[in-house]
């Protein structure tokens, strides 16, 4: 059930960066659909009743790896946040500049390269 | 010999610049340009190895693998000669702008990332590094800072970033079916249980990702705005070696070596590379804008690239690798030719240009040299490649693609000589300001790839279906899962 709800987010995400005219509101569905997409992420490496992967000392390697979720995808998903972040961070620099130069947020007017 | 030092070595630097080269820009333009000399020379030396790393020493299934096999060592000497020479004409092309310091970082990020992408053996390894690369490019692309270069970075970093969401959710699809992210274990479990439909999906949204970041026409709308506004030496590697190395590469070995080739998805390629030839093509021969026509002619290239790609065959796939490498060479020429045009006389507009071959006899006569590649005329490097294509498509039997594929390359002559009669030959047009004749870095620059076009159709000496360099990298593509 949560799968589909899953790509919901992402689709939403899409459906505003394609519809939206304010640059600003384009690079928040961006956000919104990476949002989705590390959900997908970490879901997938779930474990219905999992434990938490930290490993106690005492327990035994296989009666740990039996009961935890999955970490590798929770790695994963921080990398991708912080890729994110440097994504982010470049395009509401070119946010700014845009309207430092065009003097508007919409993406309507911005169309001096055509053809 | 280390393969991770071709991704650690521009790493370093890039980082360093900032920090060291505070003084005159010659530091920075010494430090980069010998770096991109040493990885042109690391490149060259791991021809013919074939080797497997292991970062940190961790095994294969739980660790992340760098691989070197012959078609990586192609795209590697491919990737850093042309980014030498981009290096070396940004020496005195990057003087209008400012930041000498952080553009040769962006520039190296840039390497790093693309050389990282090739020897990737773990597809979110792959992931990464290709972010690398193309953040660099959205900030290379914006470096001008002007109205054009900010709202051409803008769209192509949007794109660019849905493009890697969905090589994201593929990833995640990968993951969630294999249990692994190494390359060679992901090919093993899936030659044991076939193609399930969640990797049918993920299949889709990595056709998808991958044909948005190489420019395929569907997912074009970015390249004819972004290449022709980043700087001449960005824009020779963004055509020249980016869309190849993390599009077009990725895809091949994804699709060859990971997945399993089969003719559902080849005949999308091939379909894909038909109406990128076309629309590329028809589209580039209205263009007055030199760079923005150069931009389109990427797009119809690319979709010759990706036909041999489709076709499954030996020969095709040899086609394929040797156009990939052709193309880099001479389409880089032609933007670094694009990049002096605008160096001189200060517009790219060919209504405007004339006469130039008198004024920069060394940007005309390499000019000419990439146009008749482009254009595939003999002997020449672009003739050997598009023939090995158009005769592998007839081999295949499909001898409407073949006929297209002639069509359009007489198309490519067409707007070529567009470019050449309008910029170089012909009276001169009344400017105002006379041409400057184009500083001898840039100069040196060109040359060097110029003579790399004619070196390149030397390749064919050891017979047309395994030419000297592409035989073993098409072998390593068509031996179909990783057998290291």
């Amino acid at each position: 059930m949560i799968y589909p709800l899953c790509f919901l987010l992402i689709l939403v995400g899409l459906y505003g960066v394609v519809a939206n005219r304010n640059t600003v509101k384009i690079v928040i569905s961006l956000l919104i659909m990476q949002h989705g997409v590390h959900l997908l992420l970490i879901l997938i490496g779930y474990r219905t009743e999992g434990t938490p992967p930290i490993m106690d000392p005492g327990t035994p390697p296989t009666v740990f790896s039996g009961a935890a979720v999955d970490p590798l995808p929770q790695a994963l998903v921080l990398t991708s946040i912080v890729i994110g972040l440097g994504v982010l961070a470049l395009l509401v620099a070119l946010c700014v500049r845009l309207y430092e130069r065009y003097g508007t947020f919409d993406v309507g007017e911005m169309t001096r390269l055509r053809g | 010999m280390l393969i991770p030092l071709f991704i650690a070595i521009p790493l370093a630097v890039a980082f360093l610049l900032p920090l060291v080269a505070r003084g005159r820009p010659i530091v920075s333009d010494c430090l980069a340009n010998a770096t991109m000399a040493s990885l042109t020379i690391m490149a060259f030396a791991s021809v013919g190895e074939v080797t497997l790393y292991h970062m940190g020493a961790w095994p294969t299934p739980i660790g992340i693998d760098l691989r070197l096999d012959p078609l990586a060592s192609l795209l590697l000497i491919t990737v850093n000669v042309v980014g030498l020479a981009a290096g070396i004409y940004s020496v005195d092309y990057m003087r209008q702008y400012r930041d000498k310091r952080r553009y040769y970082s962006l520039f190296l990020f840039l390497v790093a990332g693309m050389n990282g992408v090739i020897l990737a053996g773990d597809l979110f390894n792959l992931y990464v590094l290709m972010e690398i690369a193309a953040v660099a490019s959205y900030a290379l692309v914006a470096f001008g800072c002007q109205h054009e270069e900010l709202e051409a970075s803008f769209k192509y970093a949007i794109l660019g970033t849905l493009a890697s969401s969905f090589i994201l959710i593929g990833v995640a699809l990968v993951y969630g079916v294999t249990g692994t992210l190494n390359m060679t274990h992901i090919a093993s479990r899936m030659s044991d249980s076939g193609m399930d439909p969640s990797l049918l999906f993920a299949t889709a949204l990595f056709l998808c990702g991958f044909s948005m970041k190489a420019a395929l026409v569907p997912f074009h709308a970015w390249l004819p705005d972004a290449h022709p506004s980043a700087p001449a030496p960005v824009s020779a590697m963004l055509s020249g070696v980016l869309i190849k190395a993390i599009g077009i590469y990725v895809m091949a070995r994804l699709i060859y070596n990971v997945f399993g080739a089969d003719q559902g998805v080849l005949g999308l390629l091939r379909w894909l590379g038909v109406i990128s030839m076309v629309v590329g093509g028809l589209l580039a021969t209205g263009q007055w804008d030199m760079k923005r026509l150069f931009a389109y002619s990427s797009i119809s290239q690319v979709g010759y690239i990706v036909l041999g790609l489709g076709l499954g065959t030996p020969l095709g796939v040899v086609g394929a690798l040797y156009h990939l490498v052709n193309h880099s060479i001479f389409k880089s020429l032609l933007f670094l030719n694009a990049g002096a045009v605008e160096y001189a006389t200060g517009n790219r507009d060919l209504k405007r240009l004339g006469g130039l071959n008198r004024v920069m006899p060394v940007t005309g006569a390499t000019s000419l040299v990439a146009s008749m590649s482009i254009a595939g005329i003999p002997p020449l490097n672009g003739f050997w490649s598009k023939l090995i294509i158009v005769v592998a498509c007839v081999q295949s039997g499909f001898y409407g693609l073949a006929a297209v594929a002639v069509a359009v390359s007489i198309v490519t002559l067409g707007y070529q000589l567009k470019v050449q009669r309008y910029a170089f030959f012909g009276a001169g047009s009344p400017v105002s300001t006379p041409p400057r004749v184009e500083p001898r870095l840039m100069a040196t620059a060109m040359v060097v790839l110029a003579i790399g076009c004619m070196a390149l159709s030397v390749l064919v000496i050891s017979g047309l279906d395994d030419p000297i360099l592409i035989g073993p990298a098409a072998h390593a593509l068509l031996g179909g899962v990783f057998a290291l």
